[in-house]
Parts: structure tokens; sequence; C-alpha cells
């Protein structure tokens, strides 16, 4: 038994509940050999930094686990036949990081930006706030000028 | 023999760039990781080929692993292999 970081993608088309069952095979098939999943990640649907397949964005898993090599050539075979898995890698590593990888962490990041959407959204509010408002904004401002400038034209006319 | 010490010593001053020292090696180093991305986009050019050792001062060891993340993050289309 060896420990092993495997990771695969998956085609943008599916759903997510669609790539969660996938993956749930593709572990059943450690854990039925007798390995085990020590962890696992859902990276989500990222955009990939090449086409592969004529896909642009793709789903990606993780798995760390543990299981003998006879086990992990049948997980590396059924993966090949898949044809929504369009890529994978899996390689041996010495021991398992309890913590989430840095994809997750990172993902943890764009929660805040997140937060920062949502007051974007206020900025729904701001729906007038976002660029339309801008635009009004100097109209506002340049009819005050006006205003500005036609009272001091009655003052003078008032002298 | 002290002569040619002396010589190069002077000729070294004027061009004297300390060598920086390996980002991965010693304490409170970080580790390479092909999932990384970020760390791995420092050790690539612009156009995504790997840098030298001999301009980012990774040494040899690190410089080799450094690689392998690259090209592993690569495969799974978490770094590019050519940007036009």
């Amino acid at each position: 038994m060896r420990l092993y970081e495997s990771v695969f993608i998956a085609r943008q088309d599916i759903s997510s509940a669609q790539v969660e069952t996938m993956a749930d095979e593709f572990a059943g098939i450690i854990t039925e050999a007798g390995g085990k999943i020590h962890k696992r990640e859902y990276w989500g649907l990222r955009s990939l930094a090449y086409r592969i397949k004529k896909n642009r964005k793709g789903h990606y898993i993780m798995f760390n686990l543990e299981t003998d090599a006879a086990t992990l050539k049948e997980y590396e075979r059924i993966m090949g036949l898949n044809e929504d898995v369009l890529r994978f890698l899996n390689i041996r590593i010495e021991e398992v990081d309890e913590s989430p990888s840095i994809i997750m962490q990172n993902k943890g990041d764009r929660g805040d930006r997140g937060d920062r959407g949502d007051r974007g959204d206020r900025g729904d509010r701001g729906d007038r706030g976002s660029r339309p408002p801008r635009a009004e904004a100097p109209k506002a401002e340049a009819p005050a000028e006006d205003k500005a400038e036609a009272p001091a034209e009655d003052s003078k006319t008032e002298e | 023999m002290t002569q040619l010490e002396i010589k190069r010593e002077a000729v070294r001053r004027p061009f004297g760039r300390r060598r920086k020292s390996c980002p991965f090696s010693g304490p409170n180093a970080q580790t390479i990781d092909y999932k990384d991305t970020k760390l791995l986009a420092r050790y690539t050019s612009e156009r995504g080929k790997i840098v030298p050792s001999r301009i980012s001062a990774v040494s040899a060891k690190k410089q080799r692993e450094l690689a392998v993340a690259i090209k592993r993050s690569r495969f799974l289309a978490l770094m590019p292999y050519v940007t036009s």
C-alpha cells in the first residue's frame, strides 16, 4: 500500500452533481480493493490554460489515496476509458498533507472577493450607482453650476 | 600567487554583485508544489518558459524539482505550455 495523489479533469458540460457521482465511482474502485481515500477535494469549474479536446474549462477533482499498484493501474484504466475525463495525473507522495491544498486556500480568497462582489450587489442599488450614476453625477453638477450662474446673473440684474 | 589573488579581488569588486541564495533551500524555505501556480509562475518567463537557474539562483537540486512541478502543472492545464 502506497500513498498517491490523483487529480482528474472532467468535461465542462457535465454538472457538478454528475462530477461528484463520477468521483464516488472512482473512489469506489479504490475502497472496494481495500484502499483508503484520505482526502478529497473538488476544486470547482476552473478554466484550463489551454484547450483540451475543445474544452476551455473543466471540473477538477483531487484525491489523496492509499492503495496498491495493481488497483491504481485498474483505476487508471477505467479513467482512461471514461470519455468525460479529459485528463488525469496520479503521482506518488510521501505523506498526506491534512490541510486543504493551495488551490482550495486560494478559493477561500476568492470567497473574500465574493464578499466584495456582494458589495457590488449593494451596488445594484448602485446600479444607479455603477456606471449610469457616474454619468449622471457630472450632469447633476453641471446644472448645479448653471443654477449657480443663473442666480448670480439674477443678482447682477437686481443690482 | 599573492599577486594573482589580489588581482582577482580587484577584478571582482567592481562587479561585486553578491550571489543570491536559493529561495527553496535553508530554513523557512517554501515547498515546491505543482498546484501552487502563483509560485511556479515566478520561475517561468512571460512566454511560459522555465527560467534558467543561473538567473533565478535556484540550486541545481531544487531546479530539478521545480522543473518537474512546472511540467506537472502544465499537464493539468493549470499553467500554459506557451503564451503567445
